[in-house]
């Protein structure tokens, strides 16, 4: 019987001694945080995406509730959301222009030649890696959709002629697409950048027309048609300087013989020029 | 000897692979020139390091042998004309990495008797180390093997490592190619001039020649020319895939195992290719430049394969033309069928680098996409992987796309793609496409991490 006490006993003095010592951990090692980060993270939408430039929505709430970042920055949210947040915290709402992911190619397999069949792994990453892939211009998109594949907010679609089309309303900004490219043709873009270079070609005029019916041949009339300084031709191609932006028109893309500057309206549509050269065919380009 | 070498342990390493080696397709043909290409495309970046910075101009005329391009930096190498010709443009080519690079693009005159008028007399004995390093780099030497390395850096180790062995690398283990054999058994004197230089700039006390024992012929031709006054020896090796690897071979030949992120130099050897010291041995007496080199031009969809002395830049299309490439050609790869890479275009030129141009046929079963299966943890792949790594680790790391902990956790960065797990892997599974991949990846991120 006594061993039973003394077992009982000892657990229940030991069981006081160590709960003295975590009462007391608590009171010495207590860390104040302010109640309002949970509350402005439930307001997020944890996409953890990194657009707004932080880590993911914890930080953002941090600093959000520091002061340090106002609310609009966080693209992912609707504006009534982040309204929602600016009031909470009784803060302005603050500018943040959403920002989407471009691409800089519009050579689909309709309009693209190729070069090579490639026949290796299904991969654009894997094809760049064996001589630059099959297409025959060197910058193009290979279309086989490692940026559709890797957007998590299913934002990127491949269109049947193996070009990605980015959904606006659904681009988040978070640059995965940006590093997964093996040829770095996409690039984070204000919204209202809406003239935009839809190549990367970087070879002369002739010998690049060889390579896509819609290249970029640096013949120069857009930027004689827009005011001065908005488009440069810089080393065989148009370059749009968005320092200028306020200055873009749809007048810059009309005479582009063959529709590689184009202007996005802002429900995501891709506008050509009016003298872009036409394409009809539906079918991929053959073999050259 | 007799029958006690049957008990005697050929030098090799651990693991690796036992291709079938289709050398007997050019390895009797002896090298021989081709015509000139029309034009000449020289790649300003065909070493590792610094590209060379031009010092012609569009429209100069140039001689055969005149250098054109100028090193930029120490870890650097000129380029000089590989042809009498006029300079058309200095524009971007492909190449067989992918993206295009700024190269030389040279008219070559039918008419010219392309003799090398770049004479310059030096008695090789009156030279010391550092002027051999620097008439090494003048000559515009890169590793001729394949890696492309500046030749003259390896003589220069880093400051507290002493070379104590010169390496040889005579193994040639890609299939198909038979350029170094050809070599060793045509240039063997300007090979040992080459190897005395190599001695000489970096101080080592001997050399040894690591030849696959499927070149015996070129074992017994060496021995005979070696005299015994020279610190030099030529010993055979197994034949074994990738036993031309410089880690792999410095372990064959003197059981020294090279530190994880070493270089050779830790272990006191440098390795050199016959190639690269042949054309030392034949360039540096007369002080001219790299101009041309020998490349094997063999496969099955090749007409009449054989051994070339090919000038630099000349476009694989034209030297193709030269040796039959049929219809039935499906793939061309530059370099061996292993590690080298099939290229998507025919306009890429032959570089310094390229040992060796290999068309394979259309209906080759090697080329049709096999169906990938799952890991079935045979570790296959494991007892073949030459430098110990886990590749169906690091397979289905990948497939996770977890390409970080790939590099910090699995050593990543110490595959070579020697391509040995994806040839034994009974899945099929593309194991090597999968780590370059993710090295590529791994490049990416770092690069953007540096600028941002």
């Amino acid at each position: 019987m006594a061993t039973i006490f003394t077992a009982v006993g000892f657990m229940a003095a030991l069981g006081l001694l160590l709960a003295l010592i975590l009462v007391l951990a608590n009171r010495r090692l207590y860390v104040y945080e302010d109640p309002r980060i949970d509350q402005v993270e439930e307001l997020l939408p944890r996409a953890n995406c990194g657009a707004c430039g932080t880590a993911g929505c914890r930080p953002f709430a941090e600093m959000l509730v520091k002061g340090e970042i106002a609310p609009g920055r966080c693209t992912v949210n609707s504006k009534a959301m982040n309204q929602v947040i600016a009031d909470f915290l009784g803060v302005e709402l603050g500018a943040g222009e959403k920002r989407v992911a471009r691409l800089a190619c519009a050579g689909g397999s309709h309009v693209a030649y190729l070069r090579a069949v490639y026949g290796g792994m299904e991969s654009c990453r894997a094809a760049a890696l064996v001589s630059g892939g099959g297409k025959g211009c060197s910058w193009g998109c290979l279309g086989m959709g490692d940026c559709a594949e890797v957007c998590e907010f299913d934002a990127i679609r491949l269109d049947r002629h193996g070009l990605p089309v980015v959904d606006e309303d659904k681009c988040t900004a978070c640059g995965d697409c940006v590093t997964v490219c093996p040829k770095g043709l996409f690039s984070l873009h204000p919204v209202s950048h809406r003239l935009w270079v839809a190549c990367k070609n970087l070879d002369p005029g002739d010998e690049a027309e060889h390579q896509c019916e819609v290249v970029c041949t640096a013949c120069g009339r857009c930027a004689q048609d827009s005011p001065e300084g908005l488009i440069r031709i810089q080393n065989n191609l148009a370059t749009v300087d968005y320092a200028k932006n306020d200055l873009a028109s749809k007048v810059a893309i009309e005479r582009c013989p063959t529709g590689s500057i184009v202007w996005i309206e802002s429900d995501g549509r891709i506008v050509k020029g009016r003298d872009a050269r036409k394409v009809v065919r539906k079918g991929a380009l053959p073999l050259t | 000897m007799g029958l006690l070498s049957i008990f005697k342990r050929r030098r090799t390493f651990d693991h690796g692979i036992y291709p079938v080696e289709h050398k007997e397709l050019t390895a009797d043909r002896p090298i021989r020139r081709l015509p000139f290409a029309p034009e000449l495309v020289i790649p300003l970046a065909q070493h590792k390091g610094a590209p060379a910075i031009p010092l012609v101009s569009v429209g100069q005329e140039v001689v055969r042998g005149e250098p054109i391009a100028r090193a930029d930096g120490f870890v650097s190498v000129p380029m000089h004309a590989p042809a009498t010709g006029v300079i058309r443009a200095i524009a971007l080519s492909p190449t067989a990495d992918g993206p295009k690079t700024q190269a030389i693009f040279l008219k070559v005159y039918e008419a010219a008797s392309q003799e090398v008028l770049y004479d310059l007399e030096r008695d090789l004995d009156a030279m010391g180390p550092d002027e051999i390093v620097a008439a090494v780099q003048d000559a515009g030497l890169v590793g001729l093997g394949g890696a492309a390395f500046p030749s003259h850096v390896k003589m220069r180790p880093p400051s507290g490592r002493v070379i104590e062995t010169v390496i040889v690398n005579g193994c040639e283990c890609e299939p198909y190619l038979t350029c170094d054999h050809r070599i060793m058994l045509e240039q063997t004197d300007a090979l040992i001039r080459g190897i005395r230089l190599a001695l000489k700039a970096t101080g080592a006390k001997q050399a040894i020649i690591g030849v696959e024992d499927n070149k015996l012929d070129a074992v017994a031709h060496l021995r005979a020319r070696l005299s015994k006054d020279l610190p030099i020896s030529a010993e055979a090796v197994e034949t074994k895939y990738p036993q031309g690897a410089e880690k792999m071979l410095i372990k064959s030949l003197l059981g020294k195992e090279v530190p994880v992120g070493g270089l050779p130099a830790d272990v006191g050897v440098a390795v050199y290719n016959v190639g690269t010291l042949a054309q030392m041995g034949d360039l540096l007496p007369q002080g001219r430049g790299l101009i041309e080199r020998v490349v094997t031009v063999s496969g099955p969809a090749v007409d009449h394969p054989g051994n070339f002395l090919v000038p630099i830049g000349t476009p694989l299309r034209f030297l193709l033309e030269q040796v039959g490439l049929g219809d039935r050609a499906g793939e061309v790869i530059l370099g061996g069928p292993m590690m080298g890479m099939a290229v998507a275009s025919l306009d890429v030129p032959v570089t310094k680098a390229v040992s060796g141009v290999v068309a394979l046929e259309r209906e080759d079963p090697d080329l049709a996409r096999r169906k990938v299966y799952p890991c079935i943890k045979c570790a296959e792949c494991l007892k073949a992987c030459p430098v110990s790594l886990n590749p169906s680790m690091l397979g289905e790391l990948a497939l996770a796309r977890q390409y970080e902990r790939m590099a910090d956790a699995f050593h990543l960065d110490q595959c070579f793609e020697c391509g040995c797990c994806a040839y034994v892997c009974p899945s099929n599974i593309p194991l090597t496409q999968y780590f370059r991949i993710a090295k590529s990846i791994n490049r990416d991120q770092k690069r953007l991490k540096g600028n941002g």
